[in-house]
C-alpha cells in the first residue's frame, strides 16, 4: 500500500474508532442513573456494543500504522489533537433526553454508514461493518423509539426533546463533511463519500422526527473540527483525563 | 444474596400444633421440598419476609452498580471496560428478575422503589463502602461477590418457585464475575509495585465488609429460625461467613496478600480458620445509615428516579396517545 494510502487509511479507521469510542464513554456515564430499569440495562448494552467496535477498528488502525501499538496504546495514549471523532460524540450527556437525541442522530448515520461498508473492498472493514450493523440495526430501532415516545409524549417531554434536537442539530453536518481522506477512501473503494449518505439520512431521520412530532432547525449552521483534529469542543479534554487517568498515572503496566 | 437482617414477625417459629390446618399443610409442602408458586395459600408472614428478602436483594442489585459504575470511566483498558459494562449490566438485570419475583408476590417495582428511597427498605451494607482505587473492582468481584455466591447458591433450593428460579440464573453469572474479579486481583498482584499496593489496599479496605455481609452472627439474629423453617433461608449466617473465610484464605495466599487479621489462623482441631469477627458496631452504624457511602448512594438514586420522572411519564403518555390512535383507527375500520 503506498504511504499516502496508508496514512488515509489510517485516519478513516481512527475517525470510526474514536466515534464509537468517545460516544460509548459517554453513555456509560449513564451507569446506575438511568430513569428506569430497563434504560440502565439498555444503555450499558450500547456502551457495550459500542467500545466492543472500538476494539475492532483500533485493532485495525494500530495494524495499518504498523509502529507496535495496540488499540489500547491508541485509545489511551493519544491526546485530544489526536482524537478524530466528530463533535457531536464528545458533546456532555445533559438530560436522558440529549442523550437519547444524540444516540439517535448518530444511529442513523452508523446504521447507513455501515451498511455501505459491508461492501467495502477492504475486508477487514467489511467483517467489522457486518458485524457492528447487526448491534447498529438494534440500536437505531431503540434509540428512534425512545425519540419518538418522548418527542410525541408529554408536553414537558416534547419540549426537553425539542430542546435537545435544537441544540444538537449544528453538529450533525460534520458527519456528512467530505475531505481529501474521504477522496481517497472512496477512490480505493474503502468507504464511501460522506456527502453521499446524506439523502438516505435526511429521509431516514425526518421520518422518525415527524412521528415524534419535533421540528427540524432551520439554518444549515454546521459546527466542525473534530473529524481532522482541527479544533475539538473543551469537552474532550476533560473527558480522556477521566477515560486515561490510570495509563497516564503508572504507565506500562498490565492491567 | 445480599439480605441482611430480614425482620420476620420476630415472634418465633411456632409448633404444629399452635398451626392452624393450612398452616400445616403449607409446612408440610416444605419439608417434603415441594415449591410454593404465586398462586398458592401461604401465611401474611411468610409473603412479607420474601417481599422483604427479595426486595432488600434487588435494591442492593441497583445500588451495587454505583460503587462499581465510578470505576466504569477510569477502566484502564478497552478489554476491562467492556468486562466491567457487561457485570454492571448483569447486575442490573438480576435486579429485573427480582423485582419481577417479588411482584408475583403483590407488590410492584414503584411501590418498592419508593421504600428504599424513603429509607423503609434496606440494601446490603456493602455498597456503603467506596471503591478508592481500581483494585476495589477486583476485590468486589473476588470477595463481594464471592460472599454473594455463597449464600446465593443454596437459595437456588429456596421454597418460593419464582425467588428460586431467579437465583438459579443469578448464581450462574455471579460466578463469572468471581472468576473475573479474582483475575484482575492476579494482574495487580502481580504487578508493579504500586499495583501490589493497590491490591493490598483493596483488601484490607473489603475483608470485614464483606463478612459483615452474612449478617451478624447466629446468636444475635432474631430473625433466623423461622426463615430457615420456611426454606427462605438455607444456612445460618455463622455457617456461611466460616465457608466464606475457609475458601477465600488460600486464595489470598495465592495471591501473595494478606488478610488483614493478626489473629487468623488455621484450627486443626475444628478442620476451620479461626478469624476475628468484624466490629459489628461499625455494621450496625452502616445499616443506620452512617457509612462512608450511604449519604452518596441515597442522593443518586433519588435523583435517577426524580430526574427521571419525565421520561417516565412521557413514555406513558405516549403508550397512552398510541393505544388510543389504535381503538379510533380500530372504530373507524368498523
Amino acid at each position: 500500500m503506498a504511504d499516502t494510502d496508508k496514512q488515509a487509511l489510517l485516519q478513516f479507521l481512527l475517525r470510526m474508532g474514536d466515534n464509537t469510542l468517545i460516544l460509548g464513554h459517554r453513555v456509560s456515564e449513564w451507569c446506575g442513573h438511568a430513569p428506569v430499569l430497563e434504560e440502565d440495562i439498555a444503555l450499558a448494552n450500547t456502551a457495550l456494543d459500542l467500545i466492543g467496535q472500538t476494539q475492532m477498528w483500533l485493532d485495525y488502525a494500530a495494524e495499518v500504522q504498523g509502529e507496535g501499538k495496540s488499540a489500547d496504546d491508541l485509545a489511551f495514549l493519544r491526546d485530544a489533537w489526536d482524537f478524530r471523532n466528530v463533535l457531536l460524540v464528545e458533546l456532555p450527556n445533559g438530560d436522558f433526553g440529549q442523550t437519547l437525541m444524540r444516540q439517535f442522530l448518530f444511529d442513523a448515520w452508523a446504521s447507513i454508514m455501515l451498511g455501505r461498508l459491508q461492501s467495502s473492498r477492504d475486508e477487514r472493514v467489511r467483517e467489522i461493518a457486518e458485524k457492528a450493523s447487526k448491534e447498529v440495526a438494534y440500536h437505531v430501532e431503540r434509540s428512534a423509539d425512545t425519540v419518538v415516545g418522548l418527542g410525541d409524549g408529554t408536553e414537558e417531554s416534547h419540549a426537553r426533546m425539542q430542546a435537545a434536537l435544537d441544540y444538537l442539530y449544528p453538529y450533525v453536518g460534520e458527519l456528512f463533511e467530505s475531505d481529501a481522506v474521504d477522496a481517497a477512501m472512496a477512490e480505493a473503494g474503502i468507504a464511501p463519500d460522506p456527502a453521499n449518505l446524506r439523502a438516505e439520512y435526511d429521509a431516514l431521520v425526518g421520518r422518525v422526527l415527524a412521528d415524534a412530532t419535533l421540528q427540524v432547525p432551520e439554518g444549515a449552521f454546521v459546527h466542525r473540527g473534530g473529524r481532522d483534529g482541527a479544533m475539538h469542543t473543551e469537552h474532550l479534554g476533560h473527558l480522556l483525563c477521566t477515560m486515561q487517568w490510570l495509563q497516564r498515572a503508572y504507565p506500562g503496566c498490565q492491567w | 444474596m445480599y439480605a441482611q437482617m430480614v425482620k420476620s414477625s420476630g415472634k418465633g417459629v411456632k409448633s404444629r400444633e399452635e398451626m392452624t390446618e393450612q398452616e400445616r399443610d403449607f409446612q408440610d409442602r416444605i419439608d417434603a421440598d415441594v415449591k410454593i408458586e404465586p398462586r398458592d395459600w401461604m401465611p401474611e408472614e411468610y409473603r412479607k419476609t420474601l417481599v422483604r428478602q427479595i426486595g432488600q436483594h434487588a435494591h442492593s442489585e441497583i445500588v451495587g452498580q454505583l460503587p462499581e459504575g465510578n470505576w466504569i470511566t477510569r477502566a484502564p483498558t478497552l478489554e476491562r471496560k467492556m468486562i466491567l459494562l457487561a457485570k454492571v449490566q448483569d447486575e442490573a438485570g438480576h435486579g429485573l428478575y427480582l423485582y419481577c419475583a417479588a411482584e408475583t408476590l403483590g407488590v410492584s417495582r414503584d411501590d418498592l422503589t419508593e421504600d428504599l428511597l424513603s429509607g423503609k427498605m434496606k440494601y446490603s451494607s456493602i455498597f456503603n463502602y467506596p471503591t478508592l482505587n481500581w483494585a476495589d473492582i477486583g476485590a468486589v468481584g473476588w470477595l463481594v461477590d464471592g460472599a454473594a455466591i455463597m449464600n446465593q447458591v443454596p437459595l437456588q433450593r429456596t421454597s418460593y418457585g419464582p425467588y428460586s428460579r431467579a437465583m438459579i440464573r443469578i448464581c450462574k453469572e455471579e460466578s463469572f464475575h468471581q472468576r473475573q474479579g479474582y483475575d484482575i486481583m492476579m494482574k495487580m498482584a502481580q504487578g508493579s509495585p504500586e499495583q501490589k499496593r493497590m491490591a493490598q489496599d483493596a483488601l484490607n479496605r473489603f475483608w470485614y465488609p464483606s463478612l459483615m455481609m452474612f449478617g451478624p452472627s447466629d446468636k444475635d439474629s432474631v430473625h433466623s429460625a423461622q426463615s430457615m423453617a420456611w426454606k427462605i433461608k438455607i444456612n445460618t449466617n455463622d455457617e456461611l461467613r466460616q465457608k466464606f473465610v475457609d475458601q477465600t484464605v488460600p486464595q489470598a495466599e495465592y495471591l501473595g496478600l494478606s488478610i488483614p487479621d493478626e489473629d487468623l489462623k488455621w484450627n486443626e482441631e475444628t478442620g476451620h480458620y479461626d478469624f476475628t469477627e468484624p466490629d459489628w458496631k461499625e455494621f450496625f452504624d452502616v445499616i443506620k445509615g452512617n457509612g462512608p457511602c450511604n449519604t452518596e448512594r441515597m442522593n443518586d438514586r433519588t435523583r435517577a428516579w426524580e430526574d427521571g420522572k419525565w421520561v417516565r411519564e412521557g413514555l406513558l403518555a405516549h403508550g397512552r396517545k398510541k393505544a388510543a390512535r389504535k381503538s379510533a383507527a380500530k372504530v373507524a375500520a368498523e
